[in-house]
């Protein structure tokens, strides 16, 4: 019976070994229905997805050392018990030159990965270390309440390019609902608030993930590397609805973009009287 | 030997137990023995018992959860008779309810109190030889500020919203505007009040269990004589009375904004439910600060001392000294001491300066490296041991093993880019069920089979304690290991129907194999409950000292009576010397005296 369960606390890491190894082609990693499939849809995901593996690499090395120190240790001790062995267990209270070893390298590898992470973290919140794209300015102010996302975007100008976002509110601001709208392969800053509780910005295909905090105006910058439609979600709980905070982001070339601003801008000022007949009707869920 | 108590709560004895037969002539009343009792083993038991059946409740409410995440809006069943939605239907505003009281039954009412409260009440005189506490008195009020915690959060069920639903974490403003959510009503005061009598009720056993051990060790028992477990005790109780009352001033901030009209934590202009706009001036990330700065040390309070204890069964059953005692304690005082210097991880998207980001994170890195050390050492503690595979010693090893991945996991969320995307997804859940459950539970369930005969002065039954053990590791690997895939997937915690999101969709299948395996892992803990009260009237009975082990509590009689010792005991080396081979057996009692000059106190558990 002893070697019964020396083998049963062998078989689940390997069981569990195998299912992370079959994990990727059964769907059960990184989301894969963006337009970028299983790759992170940004190039700061993509480093983020680097850092990951570095990490999994690592850990998955001390795991199997671990549980293999833990077989040997545990089928000597089932075998230092059976019958006809009575030597008695080792008498030892440790060894300091081991303590020493398994001190000093974990910390050296803890200490690098600690140190190998800064880069990335700088360049995703040090509003310094920002892309040099974002210094334009905001290209929306994104405000989060129970249970959408509220989008506000600066209106076009005479020259038909967007104007810049203004803290306040102007008439010529665009809004919509549960909708963003960026340009693709460019790095693109939204003012991220929120009109109630604490809600999070969510770009699972991006690797973005900010909270939007009562009383905080927070940057949040991102950059899409393939044009298509991504998912944009809540990630701090904010109340019943929680769930159902479902918006998209639509990441499109820069004609597309300013196209979207201009039918927003028409359907905004819709005034109710129907040029032709045919068409006119709004185009985009437009909010307040 | 006195018969085995009939009853330990409240119900059906009647007095001829209190006669603890060795001596001491201590007769009480029902009441003064068995309820308001200031025996430090009665209260001890008595906290066992309450957090047993809290667990039940707690597993309940999580098998809310996990229906719901399996056949979201289906009627569940038998539990779904309780629920007040039709059909037992799991409504999402009742699914957040659910999330929030489940964690904090779980945390406030089981582990908290089951290992300070259970095992440091019961062990720590017991293991340091002194006959009671110090403050005996302070010690049954720890225990009866308990229930007005389980009033209160048993009253937030009664309220609107059914209790509150704000996450255990509480943020505000979700917590702070009785208008957020329908938990947020009165639900969320009773739950806060829950909490601060939780919090003093962990204040009064700490201040106990720092003075007990300062001042009321026996004769000889010096401080690196001490057991891994009265260190963890003793280190915990540090950690709780310096963090707690910060989390106390934080609730008492978070009532008064609620009920007094403070704004600590409400910004102006903030319009929930088309309310007016608060007045303001607060700011919420102030609530992430305070409560992380109790709730990190806090995750410790529920760790070391279930590694304190699995360090003395591990070294027991494998019939070895503990390897590297001295590292042991340097690192749970190393974790200890890092744990206050950490909470910032929790708050690593929160919008606080980026700066804390990179500092916490390196502290938080190598608060893995004592962690590491722990569990090398336990590894070197089996090494060239005669490992004795009992209840006892599985659920120690499973405990040496879970917490492997529930630290390795930690690395991930503690590197703040990697975390930025596993962020509240079912990672970080992954990761404190593994050290919660996977190491902290498993280290109670081997503690309560390990100390029963002391408790009880009968033997646990073998066969069902292994039956259970295996179910619930199974179950429980079950549960939780796919969970990290969850979070690399990239599915948020706290969502009531994930499968609204079309890049979630196809983890519907996992989840129901997670309920299915949750469910398992929950109808065992049956076994548990069974085999611990059949045990206490019909198991074996036992001796003093039925694991052969070699501290001061079995030197004491099984059950021990009023006074715990006959005579003080005097401590004549370490806790750990196991298989000496100057001695003829394998253990070798702290009280036993030196055979000759020269093998006493030299012989320490350390070098």
């Amino acid at each position: 019976m002893k070697r019964f369960w020396c083998l049963f606390f062998m078989i689940w890491p390997v069981l569990a070994l195998y299912v992370c190894w079959i994990a990727p082609q059964m769907g059960w990693w990184f989301p894969f229905n963006g337009p970028t499939g299983m790759k992170a849809a940004s190039p700061l995901g993509e480093r983020i997805d680097d850092l990951f593996y570095m990490i999994l690499y690592i850990t998955t090395a001390t795991f199997v050392g671990t549980q293999i120190a833990l077989g040997y240790v545990l089928f000597k001790g089932a075998a230092a018990t059976d019958e006809g062995n009575t030597e008695k267990a080792w008498y030892s209270h440790g060894s300091h030159n081991l303590e020493v070893i398994w001190t000093i390298v974990p910390a050296c590898v803890l200490l690098f990965i600690a140190l190998y992470q800064m880069d990335v973290w700088a360049q995703y919140r040090v509003k310094d270390s920002f892309p040099s794209e974002t210094k334009q300015g905001a290209i929306a102010e994104v405000t989060a309440r129970q249970f959408e996302w509220r989008i506000r975007y600066p209106g076009l100008g005479p020259d038909g390019k967007p104007l810049p976002l203004m803290p306040e509110p102007q008439p010529t601001d665009l809004y919509t609902v549960n909708d963003l709208h960026a340009v693709v392969g460019k790095a693109v800053m939204i003012i991220l608030e929120t009109q109630d509780v604490q809600h999070s910005f969510f770009l699972p295909e991006l690797r973005v993930k900010q909270d939007a905090v009562p009383g905080l105006d927070i940057p949040v910058w991102f950059k899409a590397s393939k044009s298509g439609d991504y998912t944009l979600l809540c990630a701090e709980l904010c109340g019943w609805g929680h769930y159902k905070m479902k918006a998209r982001m639509v990441a499109e070339t820069e004609d597309k973009y300013l196209e979207f601003l201009q039918k927003l801008t028409k359907s905004q000022n819709y005034d109710g009287v129907p040029e032709t007949p045919a068409e006119g009707a709004p185009v985009a869920s437009a909010a307040e | 030997m006195s018969t085995v108590d009939p009853a330990i709560v409240t119900t059906g004895g009647h007095g001829h137990a209190d006669d603890h037969g060795h001596g001491h002539g201590h007769h009480g009343s029902f009441i003064s023995t068995y309820v308001f009792s200031t025996d430090h083993k009665m209260i001890g038991k008595q906290f066992l018992i309450t957090t047993l059946l809290m667990l039940m409740v707690g597993g309940a409410l999580a098998l809310g959860v996990r229906w719901q995440l399996a056949f979201r809006w289906e009627a569940m069943p038998i539990f779904g008779q309780l629920f007040p939605a039709q059909g037992g239907q799991i409504p999402p505003e009742f699914y957040t309810m659910l999330v929030t009281m489940h964690a904090s039954v779980m945390i406030f009412l089981v582990i908290i109190p089951i290992l300070a409260g259970a095992f440091g009440n019961f062990l720590i005189p017991l293991m340091i030889g002194a006959d009671d506490m110090a403050f005996p008195i302070l010690n049954m009020l720890s225990y009866w500020f308990m229930w007005p915690a389980i009033f209160c959060f048993g009253m937030s069920f009664l309220q609107a919203g059914y209790g509150a639903a704000g996450g255990w974490t509480s943020y505000p403003l979700l917590s702070a505007l009785p208008e957020a959510a329908p938990g947020s009503g009165s639900a969320q005061t009773w739950w806060l009040f829950g909490l601060t009598f939780v919090g003093f009720s962990s204040m009064m056993g700490s201040i106990n269990y720092m003075t007990t051990i300062i001042n009321m060790r026996a004769p000889g028992m010096t401080l690196f004589r001490m057991p891994l477990t009265i260190w963890a005790m003793f280190i915990t109780a540090i950690l709780q009375s310096f963090a707690l009352p910060v989390l106390t001033a934080a609730g008492f901030m978070l009532v008064a904004d609620r009920m007094l009209g403070t704004c600590f934590f409400i910004p102006s202009g903030i319009v929930v439910n088309d309310t007016d706009p608060t007045v303001g001036g607060g700011q919420p990330l102030l609530w992430q600060h305070l409560f992380w700065f109790y709730s990190h040390p806090a995750v410790y309070i529920m760790l070391l001392p279930a590694m304190g204890m699995v360090s003395d069964m591990l070294a027991c059953m494998s019939r070895k000294p503990i390897f590297g005692y001295k590292p042991m304690v340097y690192s749970m005082a190393a974790i200890a001491g890092l744990g206050f210097i950490v909470w910032g991880h929790h708050m690593f998207t929160s919008g606080m300066n980026p700066a804390l980001g990179m500092t916490f994170m390196v502290s938080t890195v190598m608060i893995a490296l004592p962690s590491a050390v722990k569990v090398f050492n336990w590894i070197g503690t089996m090494w060239g041991g005669r490992l004795v595979f009992n209840t006892v010693m599985l659920n120690c090893i499973a405990f040496v093993s879970m917490f492997i991945v529930g630290g390795l996991s930690g690395i991930f969320m503690a590197a703040v880019p990697v975390d930025i995307y596993i962020h509240d997804t079912y990672f970080i859940v992954a990761h404190f069920h593994y050290v919660l459950f996977g190491a902290t539970l498993f280290g109670c369930f081997a503690g309560i089979v390990f100390w029963f005969p002391k408790m009880y002065g009968r033997l646990m039954n073998e066969k069902l304690g292994k039956l259970h053990f295996f179910l619930t590791f199974i179950g429980f690997n079950g549960t939780f290991f796919p969970m990290h895939l969850l979070g690399v997937s990239g599915m948020p915690r706290r969502y009531a129907d994930p499968y609204l999101h079309p890049y979630l969709e196809h983890l519907l299948p996992m989840n129901q194999f997670m309920t299915c395996c949750a469910i398992l892992m929950g109808f065992s803990q049956f076994i548990l409950l069974f085999n611990f009260f059949y045990s206490r009237k019909f198991g074996p009975k036992c001796g003093r000292n039925p694991w052969n082990a070699n501290g001061l509590e079995w030197t004491a009689p099984s059950p021990p009576g009023h006074g715990n010792f006959e005579s003080v005991p005097i401590c004549h080396r370490g806790p750990y010397e196991y298989s000496d081979p100057k001695h003829s057996e394998d253990f070798w009692l702290q009280t036993d005296p030196p055979a000759k000059r020269g093998d006493g106190p030299a012989t320490v558990a350390a070098h």
